[in-house]
């Protein structure tokens, strides 16, 4: 018999109850520690607030991927891990990208703006 | 007798290999959808702080309302869960409520964001009135749109289910928008995270 070409069997990747109340019940404390350390004001810097915000929702990202679409569970060659990871990859060069070029182009262009003067420690 | 019941494996493994085939084509699709959302969380990041002289993220925001939103929506992503879950246990019954269950919820959630929606509207914020605001309605709707999409689908494969029973078909067609709605709640968090956790900040 001809080997199949994508092997990932869904039958033995579908998980279990325990599984989806787990992911569930981490889904809910992550999105609720977020919700409050913003609402509350817990937190010191802007700088700060943000990167652990955005840390959450990647670990939420994370958890939702194992506990809720099983991602990994496949047997190899490990096709869906393989597709998400270069379009995982495709989504940081465009957003990084855009933010990246987007602030250069407003640093270089905005010249109404005294902020590039007095970053420039110009007088 | 050995040979048909060979036959019959053989019929049944071609037919799990074109359900894989099916569900991995299928994330694809979703892998490229997260792209498209890729480019408009990219132009909302660019354009969030040109509000010109509108109202910003923290002016127009209500985080409480937001957070229900969130939590309906992660709900409806677990029965979800569940309904493909009992799918496999050959359970019709408890299928069809989680996706009651599910469809329900999910409807709540949209019709909470067109209320959102409909009152930044009338408060004169709507996407004509800056980047920022056209940059957030694209965003937004667009995650909208696909629950709307997601919502009628749900109504097929319910009544698929309801009236011819879990058949290998119509669990394919599940185990499909069991992904899609997934995927539609990791893109949520993004959006809770980004657009409204960072805006009001």
């Amino acid at each position: 018999m001809k080997k199949p070409i994508v092997t990932n069997d869904y039958d033995s990747s579908i998980g279990s109850l325990k599984n989806y109340i787990t992911g569930f019940l981490l889904a809910l404390i992550l999105t609720l520690l977020a919700y409050f350390l913003v609402t509350q004001k817990i937190y010191t810097s802007y700088n700060q607030i943000i990167a652990i915000i955005s840390g959450l929702a990647i670990v939420q990202l994370f958890v939702q991927l194992i506990f809720f679409l099983h991602l990994g569970r496949e047997s190899k060659p490990r096709w869906n891990v393989t597709v998400f990871v270069f379009a995982a990859l495709v989504v940081v060069i465009i957003i990084v990208g855009s933010i990246w070029i987007m602030n250069n182009l407003n640093y270089n262009m905005n010249h109404s703006d005294s902020k590039i003067i007095k970053d420039e420690l110009i007088h | 007798m050995n040979n048909t019941a060979a036959v019959a494996n053989d019929k049944i493994s071609i037919e799990k290999e074109n359900t894989n085939k099916t569900l991995f084509g299928f994330w694809l699709y979703l892998m490229t959808d997260c792209v498209m959302f890729a480019a408009l969380f990219a132009c909302y990041a660019v354009l969030h702080g040109n509000t010109f002289g509108g109202p910003k993220g923290s002016d127009i925001f209500s985080m409480p309302y937001i957070l229900a939103e969130t939590l309906l929506l992660l709900t409806s992503s677990f029965t979800c869960g569940i309904a493909m879950l009992y799918a496999r246990k050959n359970q019709k019954k408890i299928v069809l409520y989680a996706l009651i269950a599910t469809f329900i919820l999910g409807l709540s959630f949209l019709t909470m964001e067109l209320h959102e929606f409909r009152s930044l509207v009338i408060d004169g914020h709507s996407w004509r009135q800056s980047a920022f605001l056209s940059s957030y309605f694209t965003l937004v709707g667009t995650h909208g749109l696909h629950i709307t999409i997601g919502l009628f689908w749900m109504i097929v494969v319910s009544y698929q289910i309801y009236k011819k029973g879990l058949k290998e078909l119509s669990i394919k067609r599940l185990a499909l928008l069991s992904l899609f709605w997934h995927f539609l709640d990791i893109i949520w968090i993004f959006i809770f995270t980004v657009v409204y956790l960072m805006g009001v900040v």
